[in-house]
């Protein structure tokens, strides 16, 4: 994850606190949905930036999980994420973040 | 079309890789990284790749075109370890050239004697640069003791060949960043690799320099001192290096979507009779090289993000010389300000909304040019295929178009997309590394029609949240229906 | 999850869906976004 966004990632949770935080995701694929989830939630696993040795603990989903997408407007997610469901593999990618948030 | 006016061709191309393994650590990622943990930069010197490498390397041979793109998707990965053998560094319509050939250059290229190299090095470079006659009394040499006086006299970087130092490049001014030696040295690198591919490109069209009337450079480089950062211009520069004495120019910015902006301007300039000849061009991305390293290094693959790429692109009239492939300007896709920034926003104004106005389907385009970045260099770091996905979305759309099937996917991508094979050098992967390719598919009659799809990140820049977007039809001469 | 009343992050890329995309999409669940952002990789 860009190191600027980690830093600010982490600024949010220290300053505000993590307690009523969520984390979503918008990656096409699983190897990187895996990765910004693990940032936020055990750390960067890259040692590059502000987050690593961080554990933020923080809840990650990914917009393509059948729980977050019903929650959503349906004609603004056929439009925003329509596309993604049809080309993505979206088993893959819910399992990937699934594995960090668990 | 205007019917009175010329009709605008894509004539010739030309691309080069400029192997750069020891600007990589002037890279920003590397200059970054490096300056906080120096032992990264021994790591990152190991994991280089002899010039042998990289040129046998599939997607350079890809890139200057000696392999074709389907060659590769049947090349097993890695490919850097499934070399080709043997391997040269001219291709039909490229070549790579060493790291000497570069400082040489960037020798000859330097008006403001902002790079001294070693007189070895000066021969090595003269011995690997063919060309420039008129400029080649510039690749001279100083000794060691004044080019150590140098360093140590003025703030600067030092330039290494074969583990020595062996050039340094001077700042100008201490109180412009602008002017800095690294702000330069990304300059100076951009027009040296442009100021080549400029040069074979004619050569190649065995047009003389004097024809060329308008250049449009579309690199990524912020060239201006202070007062107008990035405000300035490459094109005259480059011309002028390669002898366009009747050409003027200006620069096309849009971050990687530049060049189809810049070859749509050009073909518009060209049937608008403004111009007969235009070279659409753009250097290679200094601030780019190494820049995921960490992800190599932590993978245990080379540093891949070794080469400096250039392009340049002849636009004319058809039929001028013969040869070329048709530039459908009333094909040509755009992404308003207004469409939104969904996926399905985007390739509906770039690749939809074109077609449809010209009552073709998606499947009409024989051959898709997206965003063409080797996936060899993107995955390690966790940031996917991205032509794959490029074109997995593509296809999803011709799904939700009801063009094909939702089980025919896979083959739309196998058929009419092709592997990542460029270098991660800003500009240069978005669409246009195919144009060589589709030039070469035209003339033999094995493509009718290519539709070239770039995107640019605008809300890098933090300016706005957009993303931005362009994209043209090739077509081969006599191939449309009447 | 239920995102109604939490306060989002949203961490979005180019080639998939971005960051206002998803703002757009967590605003429409009742969530507070309170950071939104697109990652470019290339």
């Amino acid at each position: 994850m860009d190191l600027e966004d980690q830093a600010n990632v982490n600024r949010l949770a220290e300053t505000s606190g993590t307690d009523d935080m969520v984390v979503l995701l918008g990656q096409p694929d699983a190897n990187s949905a895996g990765l910004f989830a693990e940032t936020v939630t055990r750390g960067d696993p890259t040692w590059a930036g502000p987050l690593a040795g961080v554990p933020l603990g923080l809840p990650v989903y990914h917009v393509l999980e059948p729980e977050i997408k019903e929650q959503m407007d349906g004609d603004l997610y056929d439009e925003h994420v329509g596309l993604m469901e049809l080309s993505a593999d979206v088993d893959e990618i819910i399992k990937w973040v699934a594995v960090c948030r668990d | 079309m205007n019917p009175l006016g010329p009709t605008p061709a894509i004539l010739h191309a030309s691309y080069v890789l400029a192997h750069a393994p020891d600007l990589v650590r002037y890279g920003s990622k590397p200059v970054r990284e490096i300056g906080r943990d120096p032992s990264l930069l021994p790591q990152v010197t190991g994991s280089l790749r002899p010039w042998d490498e990289v040129v046998a390397y599939p997607p350079n041979q890809v890139f200057i075109g000696n392999l074709v793109p389907d060659d590769l998707a049947s090349i097993p990965r890695p490919w850097y370890e499934n070399r080709i053998d043997p391997a040269g560094s001219e291709g039909p319509f490229g070549r790579m050239v060493t790291q000497p050939a570069l400082y040489g250059l960037m020798k000859l290229c330097d008006d403001f004697d902002l790079l001294a190299i070693d007189g070895e090095l000066a021969d090595q470079a003269g011995a690997d640069l063919a060309d420039f006659d008129h400029r080649r009394g510039r690749i001279t040499g100083v000794d060691p003791a004044e080019l150590r006086a140098m360093a140590e006299a003025s703030n600067g970087l030092d330039l290494h060949q074969d583990g020595r130092r062996a050039g340094f490049i001077r700042t100008v001014h201490d109180q412009d960043e602008s002017l800095s030696a690294s702000v330069l040295l990304e300059n100076l690198v951009c027009k040296a690799t442009a100021v080549l591919a400029v040069s074979d490109l004619l050569r190649r069209a065995r047009l003389a320099a004097g024809e060329i009337d308008y250049l449009l450079n579309c690199g990524e480089e912020a060239v201006g001192d202070r007062y107008q950062r990035g405000g300035g211009s490459l094109s005259k520069a480059v011309g002028e290096v390669v002898g366009c004495v009747n050409a003027t120019g200006s620069d096309v910015k849009a971050f990687c979507s530049a060049p189809v902006h810049a070859l749509i301007a050009a073909g518009a300039m060209v049937a608008a009779g403004v111009h007969r000849y235009v070279v659409v061009l753009g250097g290679g991305s200094q601030a780019k090289l190494g820049m995921k390293f960490g992800a190599h290094l932590r993978s245990g693959v080379p540093v891949m993000e070794d080469c400096l790429a250039s392009m340049a692109f002849l636009v004319g009239p058809t039929g001028a010389d013969g040869d070329g492939m048709g530039l459908r300007l009333d094909l040509a896709g755009k992404h308003p300000i207004g469409a939104g920034s969904s996926p399905k926003a985007v390739y509906e104004a770039l690749v939809v909304e074109p077609l449809v106005r010209a009552g073709l389907r998606m499947t009409d385009i024989d051959r898709y040019a997206v965003e063409m970045h080797n996936p060899e260099i993107t995955e390690p770091g966790g940031s996917g295929d991205v032509p794959k996905t490029n074109y997995r979305t593509l296809a999803a759309m011709a799904v939700l178009r009801r063009e094909i099937e939702r089980g025919d996917m896979d083959r739309f991508v196998a058929e009419r997309g092709m592997p990542g094979f460029a270098p991660t050098q800003g500009h240069i992967p978005a669409g246009v590394p195919y144009l060589g390719h589709a030039l070469e598919a035209m003339r033999h009659g094995s493509l009718d029609r290519a539709m070239i799809v770039a995107k640019g990140s605008l809300f890098l820049g933090r300016m706005t949240q957009l993303v931005d977007g362009v994209s043209f039809v090739v077509e081969r001469p006599g191939s449309r229906p009447s | 999850m239920d995102l109604k009343g939490r306060r989002v992050v949203a961490i979005g890329e180019r080639e998939g869906v971005t960051g206002p995309s998803l703002k757009l999409l967590a605003e429409s669940a009742g969530a507070d976004v309170v950071f939104s952002v697109t990652q470019c990789f290339v």
